[in-house]
């Protein structure tokens, strides 16, 4: 008689908790080491409940199908030469901030699952993180195999895993990353699994795929989809682990807090990089980064918190200033890049006048007032042949690593937002009180933080000349400054001519 | 507050001004004047001169504004740390208070920026 076939549940239980067991020769606290030095309490790891109850047998079979859609539409769109049908080259200065900022972040989480796949102790967390360390591995090989297309035609690709390691505005992410990732386990899921994944994700994601879809990149929307099943995933397990912790015992809420408020803010300043990516690098923005964090923060964010009122957790530290600041940060951090234009492995390029229309129409309390004058006046020295990038470096915050550019939008937005303390006899600077929190909490982990501008200074990268630095970053004179005027620019120019001609005949 | 890490915790001070070869680290920013987007960093000798932080190291990236030569030196107003101050142009910066990581803001009144917008 042939076996009777499970029911999921029961496949699930034999295939996740059947998979571990109690040790008996060894200390199940020296086999699982690091999951109790938090201070997190658990009493019961059987209580976790996996929501999509997937095996890995399952796992390995839906993720297939997609791979072979995914690889499909990447092949058609390399032999059809998809690049043509971009809305404009300028396009891809996001492409590359993507490529070189946001998949390190992948392969980092893959590294950091890997390690919870190992060190959790409940046996149904353990599985549900070792499939996450895959599907972010499955991110990064996507992300680079989509994205070597455009390698083969454009400038500022070649290298984005060594670029994160040095490059002074992927110090940002980087350093986003490996806060996470040295922290403790349920430390580290709290910030990548929730408060990136579940809280903020969307910022990230459904403008950047609906943006690809905008400007005519039907390969990054592909991968976008691909990961999109899997995103919906990690963000069930980023709320699950949450209430997993607050449920487990009530000494749990106040660590859980702190980290909330930590990483919200973590990732909240990271996201700053996005907010310029979708405000001014996309050629056409399907909706502005204020919009955006109107309805995936505020109203999305809010009715989480709401919910999870009920546990004691409450909405995030800060919460409100980042709200004010969702109608300058584009702006603010646009405005860095274009004057550090010479410096950058990604073209730069002021808004043209129908982008800077969209843009008051976007921000009718902020743009016109405070930043078209700046870009008006770079444009009439671009044209007088006066305009010059800035020769300085700037003085970058301790904790984000983001040059200290923000400024008191509630009171006077005009005004850079300094904020100092002192541990050990020396001074830290933060752009705001949220990064400066952070500092002062564990001050012997952020007076380590690597800052590009200091590095530079002690002599270790490359040498003290510009020419030095970016030779060091592997970035080569025909990736940066000006999109206009540069061999990307050129070269789409000579296909849209050739295009033109082929169209008139 | 303090760490929590299970193994002890070895701190690294990555900028202590030892690993500047001599000099170190100063902030110098420009209020109301945005075009810079952020205070600038400089390594520079203790022994410096306040008049060459003034008039070369100053100069070499704000000098850029057309504000900067209109500057009258004698109505600026210092901030150092946060605390207003009247530097001694002939002094070195260590002896006009001027630490490592020490920022100092100026302020330059009656110059309000690129047509009186503050950039």
């Amino acid at each position: 008689m042939p076996a009777k076939k499970l029911n999921l549940r029961k496949r699930y239980e034999l295939l996740t908790r059947g998979m571990g067991w109690e040790t008996t020769y060894q200390k199940m606290d020296d086999v699982f080491p690091y999951d109790s030095f938090e201070g997190i309490k658990i009493t019961d790891w059987d209580k976790w409940e996996d929501p999509f109850r997937l095996t890995m047998d399952a796992y390995w079979k839906f993720q297939a199908e997609k791979e072979k859609k995914l690889y499909a539409v990447i092949d058609s769109f390399a032999q059809n030469n998809g690049q043509t049908n971009l809305s404009d080259a300028s396009y891809l200065s996001a492409i590359k901030l993507f490529i070189t900022g946001v998949t390190p972040i992948e392969y980092a989480a893959h590294r950091g699952f890997a390690n919870l796949g190992r060190h959790f102790r409940g046996d149904g967390a353990r599985v549900a993180c070792q499939m996450q360390a895959i599907d972010e591995l499955r991110h990064q090989q996507t992300q680079v195999h989509t994205i070597s297309h455009y390698n083969k035609h454009f400038n500022g690709l070649h290298d984005p895993f060594y670029q994160f390691d040095r490059v002074w505005y992927l110090s940002v992410p980087k350093s986003f990353a490996e806060d996470a990732m040295t922290a403790g386990p349920f430390e580290f899921i709290t910030s990548i699994s929730f408060a990136f994944e579940y809280v903020l994700t969307n910022l990230l994601f459904v403008p950047f795929m609906s943006g690809a879809a905008y400007n005519g990149d039907m390969a990054t929307v592909t991968f976008g989809f691909s990961a999109q099943s899997d995103e919906s995933r990690h963000m069930t397990l980023g709320l699950e682990i949450i209430k997993f912790m607050l449920e487990q015992h009530e000494d749990n809420l106040p660590i859980v807090q702190r980290w909330m408020d930590k990483h919200f803010w973590r990732a909240y300043r990271l996201l700053a990089l996005v907010a310029a990516m979708q405000d001014y690098m996309l050629t056409n923005s399907p909706m502005s980064w204020k919009e955006a964090w109107d309805v995936y923060f505020v109203e999305n964010g809010g009715a989480l918190f709401e919910d999870l009122s009920r546990y004691g957790l409450r909405m995030p530290k800060y919460h409100e200033l980042a709200t004010a600041e969702a109608e300058h940060v584009s702006h603010q951090v646009w405005s860095v890049f274009c004057s550090l234009g010479n410096a950058t492995g990604f073209h730069t390029f002021l808004p043209t006048e129908e982008k800077m229309a969209w843009l008051s129409e976007k921000y009718p309390d902020t743009f016109d007032k405070y930043y078209r004058p700046r870009f008006e006046y770079w444009a009439k020295q671009k044209e007088e042949g006066t305009f010059e990038y800035q020769k300085g470096l700037p003085q970058l915050c301790q904790i984000c690593q983001i040059p200290m550019i923000f400024t008191e939008v509630q009171t006077d937005p005009m005004q850079i937002s300094y904020r100092v303390t002192e541990h050990g006899g020396d001074k830290y600077h933060f752009c705001s009180d949220g990064c400066k929190d952070i500092f002062e909490h564990e001050p012997e982990k952020y007076v380590q933080a690597w800052l590009p501008v200091h590095q530079i200074f002690q002599g270790n990268c490359g040498g003290p000349t510009l020419p030095e630095v970016l030779e060091w970053y592997k970035f080569a004179p025909e990736d940066s400054g000006d999109y206009i005027g540069s061999q990307d620019h050129a070269r789409w120019q000579e296909w849209k001519g050739a295009d033109k001609k082929v169209k008139e005949a | 507050m303090a760490v929590i890490a299970r193994d002890g915790y070895v701190d690294i001070v990555r900028d202590k001004v030892e690993n500047f070869h001599g000099n170190q680290l100063v902030y110098v920013g420009w209020d109301d004047h945005l075009l810079f987007s952020a205070a600038q960093a400089f390594p520079l000798p203790p022994e410096m001169p306040y008049q060459a932080l003034v008039s070369e190291v100053m100069a070499s990236v704000f000098g850029d504004h057309p504000e900067f030569a209109q500057i009258d030196w004698s109505t600026v107003e210092w901030v150092l740390d946060g605390v207003s101050f009247a530097p001694d142009m002939e002094k070195s910066l260590k002896d006009n208070g001027v630490g490592h990581k020490s920022l100092i803001r100026f302020k330059t009144p009656g110059l309000t920026g690129i047509n009186g917008t503050r950039l």
